[in-house]
């Protein structure tokens, strides 16, 4: 009875006994799958001919002559479905087959992850649960009515914040009860080994692209890469090659209205240890150890906790933490769009946010890359309603 | 000698097990739930730490951990709850929780104070025994039981380590799922407690869906030594919120039942 990998003292299996036989049979199937080339073939040729990969790694002409060094997108945003979602959820309906599994639960925030799994559900013929907070469901319709025409039927959560945690909650419990035939597909490198590591996986292959794109482009690496956190799926996925490598990596949270406000999603900045939806990692609790509640204009950095490959990497000084405030995502999301024609999405431009501040330390031949992991469609209506859209 | 190890030892007839969130409705009356379960019956109580994502629990459970923590209840609040049942009853009691509340006060400090508060057992619910090495070491020092759960979905070697390790009793879900009440004990959930039985001799406790009596006459039989009831228990206060004196009988009346289909069962 071992206890199980973790990054340094971060991650473990921390879930009801119910879940545990689901859990090492995961485990155990992720292990043989990557190691069968039959199933690495499918994966590799749903990528590329269904879901679109590679996605290009764009220079940005007029970004790069406003902020004054290199900057390059991950067109995360160009992946089929709008975001870089559907790689993990791919990735993991195959392995649900794999497994026999016949139907997939999901949570989601933004709606993003809940309509990657819809479309990965669809493709592959299995039935698709996503459990959605009431509150998120009011503010991103556009993906629930997707979500719906997908096939997918979408519960709504009413209990505790209404929002991206409570979600995890109502999907762990469904799971709890339905484990014998059902997957559950984690939309972040959050939850219980093997969730982090599998998930990064799947993600993973943003970093390989990048990196190759860039050596072939600019001939070197490129000095800093930028990505948002919530769970942080997208910044492990584009982060992970390159940490052995000399390049600045860092992770840019949901200050929300300020990190002095306490009204934000920043787990890394302002978070101490301890334990959510089955890993230790940094949460925001209160002193007592109850979950804190978040707040941010992008539900899907609306989350207390974050993944404990992160955390760790972060404890060690590997990655950087930052955060920036909804004004100032919002100032970004019109930025991006005005100066290069692209809409990012609400999450995505915390980064592009952060990156637009750290410009003024760089110098010309300086290359950053940013990783715009999914586009705004989805966030227009929310913006207009904050005064986002209007130049 | 640790009460609950005592208990079983002194009796011959089932342990009926009543189960309530510390701190619900709030931190006073909760007090006096709970010695209204202990006067009607309950041989083993079960103290809820109220949580606030409680991903084992149904939806009653968690309205009362949300009305015990609208009412202010803090681990510290928890802890004064069972010392002031200590203070006049002998009965075992049982701490359920949730691991990041274990982890926040300090594993050690924790127990330490579970110990001086006069609890005898405390189950982590989100915590397999494979992460549990150090809650261990601690509830062994605290003379605390450490509980562990058993599933049905639990394989046979992992039975076994969780027999190895456990003291007190198993806790022994009955069905697939979170807590709730369910109609009826399924003939799967009696197989299991028989199987178990036959594993090993550390008493059986079934819970998750009991709430009749006719659940713990059938548990019982198949060789459970304590059967645990929750939400049944949770869902009467619930009821009758606003009238202390209605949900006091309420609550007497539904455990004098339970208690005489336990009592009547042979162990």
């Amino acid at each position: 009875m071992d206890s199980s990998p973790r990054f340094g003292h971060f991650g473990g299996r921390y879930v009801p006994e119910t879940l545990m036989e689901a859990l090492l049979e995961l485990e155990g199937a992720f292990a043989r799958a990557q190691a069968d080339v039959a199933f690495q073939r499918s994966l590799s040729s749903i990528l590329t001919e269904y879901a679109g990969r590679p996605t290009p790694l764009t220079f940005c002409t007029n970004t790069s002559r406003n902020l004054g060094c290199k900057v390059y997108l991950k067109r995360e945003d160009l992946l089929h479905g709008g975001a870089h979602k559907l790689n993990n959820t791919l990735g993991q309906a195959l392995l649900a087959q794999y497994m026999g599994k016949t139907r997939l639960i999901a949570e989601t925030g933004a709606g993003q992850h809940g309509v990657a799994t819809a479309i990965a559900g669809a493709v592959l013929g299995i039935p698709v649960d996503v459990y959605m907070g009431a509150t998120d469901i009011a503010r991103q319709g556009l993906n629930v009515d997707r979500m719906a025409l997908l096939g997918a039927r979408v519960i709504p959560v009413h209990s505790g914040s209404r929002t991206l945690k409570d979600a995890v909650n109502e999907a762990l419990r469904d799971w709890v009860a339905s484990v014998g035939d059902t997957h559950y597909v984690l939309g972040s490198i959050v939850g219980p080994h093997p969730f982090p590591v599998m998930v990064r996986t799947f993600q993973s292959i943003i970093g390989e692209e990048a990196r190759e794109q860039c050596l072939h482009k600019e001939g070197c690496l490129p000095d800093v890469i930028l990505a948002c956190v919530g769970g942080g799926s997208n910044a492990m996925g584009i982060f992970h090659r390159f940490i052995g490598d000399p390049v600045r990596l860092i992770g840019v949270e949901a200050g929300g209205e300020g990190l002095h406000t306490g009204r934000h999603g920043a787990s890394l900045c302002a978070g101490t240890e301890g334990v959510l939806h089955g890993a230790l990692s940094y949460l925001l609790q209160d002193a007592a150890g109850q979950i804190a509640d978040t707040h941010s204009i992008a539900a899907g950095l609306d989350y207390p906790g974050v993944g404990p490959e992160l955390s760790h990497l972060t404890h060690t000084g590997r990655i950087e933490a930052a955060a920036v405030t909804d004004s100032e995502a919002l100032e970004a999301f019109g930025y991006l769009s005005r100066m290069e024609g692209i809409i990012p999405a609400l999450e995505s431009s915390h980064a592009i946010a952060y990156a637009m501040r750290l410009a003024g330390q760089l110098g010309p031949d300086d290359i950053m890359v940013i990783n715009l992991s999914g586009r705004g469609d989805k966030d227009v209506g929310e913006a207009a309603l904050r005064g986002g859209v209007s130049g | 000698m640790n009460r609950i190890d005592r208990w079983f030892l002194e009796h011959a007839a089932p342990a009926f097990t009543g189960f309530t969130v510390a701190g619900d409705p709030d931190p006073e009356a909760s007090v006096r739930v709970a010695r209204t379960l202990v006067d009607a019956g309950v041989d083993i109580l079960e103290l809820g730490m109220p949580f606030s994502d409680p991903v084992a629990d149904g939806p009653v459970i968690q309205r009362a951990d949300q009305r015990a923590l609208a009412a202010g209840t803090t681990p510290d609040a928890v802890f004064a709850i069972a010392r002031a049942l200590r203070a006049d009853a002998g009965v075992p009691i049982v701490l359920l929780t949730y691991c990041n509340l274990v982890l926040n006060r300090g594993i050690g400090q924790f127990y330490r104070d579970a110990r001086e508060a006069g609890i005898d057992g405390v189950l982590i619910v989100d915590m397999p025994v494979e992460e549990s090495d150090g809650v261990r070491e601690a509830a062994r020092a605290a003379g605390i039981a450490p509980i562990f759960l058993v599933a049905p979905t639990t394989s046979a070697a992992r039975q076994d380590g969780i027999i190895a390790r456990a003291s007190g009793f198993l806790y022994l879900v009955s069905v697939l799922g979170v807590t709730g009440t369910r109609n009826r004990v399924a003939e799967e959930t009696l197989a299991f407690i028989r199987q178990m039985r036959s594993r090993t001799a550390l008493p059986l406790a079934v819970g998750f869906g009991i709430s009749e009596p006719e659940h713990v006459a059938s548990c019982c039989e198949a060789g459970a030594d304590a059967v645990i009831v929750g939400s049944a228990i949770v869902a009467i206060i619930e009821r009758h919120l606003g009238d202390e004196e209605e949900m006091m009988a309420a609550l007497s009346a539904y455990i004098a039942t339970m208690r005489a289909a336990t009592g009547e069962a042979p162990r």
